[in-house]
């Protein structure tokens, strides 16, 4: 029988046998209030169990009965003897029901009906019902209070130390074999004990989990969805009191991300997402706290809406809620009566409570914390602390101290001794790199203040920030360790996540990973972001060609539109028709390049089809093949870029193939050369240049060579020998109406006018591609 | 007569008065683990039966060098957690009635914070001490 159930029929058994005494005494007098509401709570909570537990004929029997109660609470009805007698009836029933669960067998429900319809107003009195009572099982269950569990796990460390230091006197003493084996035969059976005793008091997520698949399949199902759940880490242990306080909250959540976070199939199908909504439901121990995750990909928190709410329900003003930020919106849902949706549902109402939640996270020391993604979903992370969590660690030392570091968060612990780690200091920190990956490194105890004798290996540590490698003397130890906070002065030092009492009977200190890299002043950047998204965006990406372009950017393409890389000579590319073409076997194939190509030598080049059509890329070099992030930022109206993504930590644009097929990137070559005159005031370079460039010209001061110049630009006295029909003379004065007359072909623009300047630069341009 | 008991400790070369309402017991402390990073008056950890409990230099909270060899405590509850306090000695507990510090009395920075009251031990003024000062708050220990 699975551990909820279980709970729940011992707790059933226990209150029936404690409410007995009110039934008897309600039975002799109807119109005790006191009575009523005792059994009136009884039924209430069989309720609201068998809704959890999926025990629906439990529940309709105790449905009805609640009804009645609540009208005989309310005054509607009379509790007179037919409806006490009923009511008990039900009760009955329950206790049998309760009975047939434990032991496994069936219990025949033709009579269900019957009791129901004893409860109504003109019911007749019912036919007592005879039964033999089926035999009551022994529940081999009991319930404890946490704090005789608490006293036990103290009497036990105390037991352990006791024995300790038994043994430490009789290895003074002269060996007796006897003494020893019986020693021996204590110190087993204590750490049995102790292995028990802990688990009292341990439980693992699964059983807060348990009930979740079922729940979130029938919510869905109740609203038309179609949910994938995933948990995760549901090996984690938690203290069973926390266990309990996280159940409500847990469960409201979940509904919460299924009723109002995952859209229905037809949405998610017009948003372009999988029809099945995804959930994840994760835990996983960091530093000091648990963390429960609960991702859902559904639409997230419409911030603007929740903002606009905040604001109408007088929370805040429009002002406070124009300067927050997306992440401070969304936070608004934390506020009592702010939900982000309008309409209500039977699942989860109106939003009901995410300010109860935290109330009740917080309550108990935890925290909330929120990631709203609008329309990518929305991931809840409940931290809860880790008072009475066992955690299983590392012992290691540095210099005459030992700590204890927690497993979850060592990647791998490598020895110095092997070579296989090399530590050099660049810019005044060292950096380890272990098997080609490059470290922060944060010698322990450079960090603490103690001499330590030499570091001989290094832990990699893992934390939500970024990776890094903690130099350490000696790894001592590995235990499985009890931690509870320290003191407030001992915490408050920002690198410690606790303390224990190990078997050694000294006390030992948790360190905190994340907050070693703070006070040792390491900055995990964008680096590590990105590579933590890459992570995050788990499926594959599809895989893509990373070249350095003509310009000197870094971009990338989908490698499924390269053909090949070829090798041609820069003779071979010619300006035709108004764009580039490579010939190629007697063939002329169009060419697209986003910098200026080699005029001479050799030309790298990109071969890309779409199964029909064939076109090159000129680049400057290819250089591997890498997969691509999913996550991407759109390029800004850049013809040509599909958007940038973050491969490596480097930011490279990604090639939009389609533009290229279509013809809409402009060969560099059709941006045509201006030659600019200087009158040795360095203007046009320093001025004009910039301007020009960013219109799309090229800018030379000393024409020559194979291009021709497009367009020359002079100051009006130094354009007296140029070819008028590419000339445009530059003014120092603004021109009156009278001064640009048309007639004049050599324009002459105001040099400020820029406007004038770049529509007189681009009609020659015209001219002399024509 | 309002007569409460106390605990008399000698720390820091004198003896003072300890509530005795605020002490779990007195006992010799050893076996102090080293907190580094921690403000100074944080002497350690030390375990007391299976408890851990923070180690307070009472010296060095008072403005004075550190005490060379940690051998008595006495032991108190504070916010959740036990504190060992290192005294020099102990006397028994005998009851004495409080009086407030006499008005202008100035004393040494760290005994002021800590002082609260005066009993008379046979004539002789002996400072009462508040051991919930001198444990070092959280936000000092930042610094």
């Amino acid at each position: 029988m699975d551990e909820l159930l279980q709970d729940f029929t011992a707790e059933t058994r226990e209150t029936l046998e404690a409410i007995s005494g009110e039934l008897v005494a309600w039975e002799a007098d109807p119109t005790d209030r006191a009575r009523l509401d005792a059994i009136f709570r009884f039924v209430h909570t069989v309720k609201g169990s068998c809704g959890f537990l999926d025990l629906p004929r439990l529940g309709r029997l105790a449905h009805a009965a609640e009804d009645v109660l609540a009208a005989a609470r309310d005054g509607l009805r009379q509790p007179d003897t037919a409806l006490v007698s009923a009511v008990l009836a039900i009760v009955d029933r329950i206790g049998e029901l309760n009975e047939a669960i434990v032991a496994g067998a069936p219990l025949d429900d033709s009579t269900d009906d019957l009791l129901i319809a004893a409860l109504a107003e003109d019911a007749a009195p019912a036919a007592p019902i005879s039964g033999t009572g089926p035999s009551r099982t022994v529940i081999r269950s009991v319930r404890l209070g946490v704090d005789l569990l608490d006293r036990m796990m103290i009497g036990m460390s105390d037991m352990v130390l006791a024995r300790n230091e038994l043994a430490r006197r009789l290895r003074d003493s002269a060996p007796v074999p006897r003494i020893e084996g019986a020693l021996e035969r204590l110190s087993a059976s204590v750490a049995d004990m102790r292995d028990t005793v802990t688990r009292t008091r341990m439980q693992r997520v699964e059983t807060l989990f348990a009930a979740v698949p079922r729940m979130v399949r029938d919510s869905a199902a109740t609203l038309g969805k179609n949910v994938a759940l995933t948990i995760e880490g549901a090996d984690v242990e938690l203290d069973r009191e926390m266990i309990e306080l996280l159940r409500d909250p847990l469960v409201h959540i979940i509904r919460n991300a299924v009723d109002h976070g995952i859209e229905s199939p037809a949405e998610r199908r017009a948003a372009g997402k999988a029809e099945a909504g995804r959930l994840v439901l994760s835990a996983r121990q960091s530093g000091n706290r648990i963390l429960i995750e609960i991702a859902d990909d559904g639409r997230g928190i419409d911030t603007d809406r929740v903002a606009a709410k905040a604001v109408a329900a007088g929370l805040h003003t429009e002002s406070e809620v124009a300067r927050m930020d997306e992440a401070q919106r969304a936070r608004l849902i934390f506020h009592a009566g702010l939900s982000s949706r309008d309409t209500v549902t039977d699942l989860s109402g109106r939003g009901v409570g995410m300010d109860v939640v935290r109330a009740n996270i917080e309550q108990f020391g935890g925290r909330v914390e929120l990631r709203n993604q609008r329309g990518r979903g929305l991931t809840l992370t409940l931290q809860v602390p880790l008072t009475l969590s066992i955690i299983p660690t590392i012992v290691v030392g540095v210099g005459d101290q030992r700590f204890a570091v927690p497993r979850q968060a060592i990647e791998e612990i490598v020895s110095l001794t092997g070579g296989a780690v090399r530590i050099d200091t660049l810019g005044g920190r060292q950096v380890a790199t272990v098997r080609g990956r490059r470290l922060p490194m944060v010698g322990l105890g450079a960090v603490m203040g103690i001499a330590d004798e030499a570091t001989r290996a290094l832990v990699i540590v893992s934390t939500r920030d970024g990776d890094y490698a903690l130099g350490i003397d000696a790894v001592l130890d590995s235990e499985e360790l009890v931690v509870k906070p320290a003191a407030p002065a001992v915490m408050a030092s920002g690198i410690y996540a606790g303390q224990t009492l190990p078997d050694s009977g000294l006390p030992l200190l948790l360190l905190d990973c994340s907050g070693i890299a703070t006070v040792a002043g390491l900055r995990f950047g964008l680096a590590a972001d990105a590579v933590a998204e890459a992570g995050a965006a788990e499926a594959p990406g599809i895989p893509a060609l990373w070249f350095d372009d003509l310009d000197g950017r870094r971009r990338a393409i989908a490698l499924a539109v390269v053909d090949r890389v070829e090798s041609v000579a820069a003779e071979a590319i010619r300006w035709s028709g108004g764009r580039l073409h490579l010939a190629l076997d007697e063939r002329v194939i169009p060419l697209v390049a986003m910098g200026d190509v080699p005029v001479a030598g050799e030309v790298t080049l990109l071969r890309l089809t779409d199964g029909h059509v064939e076109l090159f890329y000129a680049v400057a070099e290819a250089q591997e093949i890498v997969r691509l992030p999913a996550a991407m930022a759109p390029a800004r109206e850049r013809t040509g870029i599909a958007g940038v993504v973050v491969i490596e930590g480097e930011q490279v644009e990604l090639l939009d193939p389609h533009a290229l097929f279509a013809g809409e990137v402009r060969a560099p070559a059709s941006r045509p050369l201006c030659h600019l005159r200087c009158d040795g005031t360095g203007w046009m370079d320093t001025f004009l240049r910039p301007v020009l460039e960013a219109a799309g010209y090229r800018c030379t001061t000393a024409p020559g060579g194979d291009e021709s110049v497009a367009v020359t630009l002079a100051m009006e006295e130094l354009a007296a020998d140029a070819d008028v029909e590419r000339l445009v003379r530059l003014s120092r004065r603004p021109l009156g109406p009278a001064g640009s007359g048309s007639g004049d072909t050599a324009a002459t623009v105001y040099r400020y006018d820029r406007a004038a300047l770049i529509a007189a630069v681009a009609e020659r341009a015209g001219r002399a591609v024509a | 007569m309002n007569r409460k008991l106390f605990l008399l400790a000698y720390v820091a070369d004198r003896w003072v008065a300890i509530d005795a309402g605020d002490v779990d017991s007195v006992v010799d402390i050893g076996g102090i683990v080293a907190v580094p990073r921690a403000p100074g008056a944080v002497r350690g950890l030390a375990a007391l039966r299976s408890r851990v409990v923070t180690v307070i230099d009472t010296r060095v909270t008072l403005g004075l060098s550190p005490t060379a060899t940690p051998r008595r405590a006495v032991i108190a509850q504070i916010d959740g957690h036990h504190y060992a306090f290192l005294v020099d000695a102990l006397e028994d507990i005998a009851p004495f009635e409080r009086h407030p510090l006499s008005a202008g009395l100035a004393l040494d920075s760290g005994w002021d914070a800590a002082a609260a009251g005066i009993v008379e031990r046979d004539g002789e003024p002996l400072l009462v001490i508040d051991l919930k000062v001198l444990v070092p708050a959280a936000d000092r220990a930042a610094a």
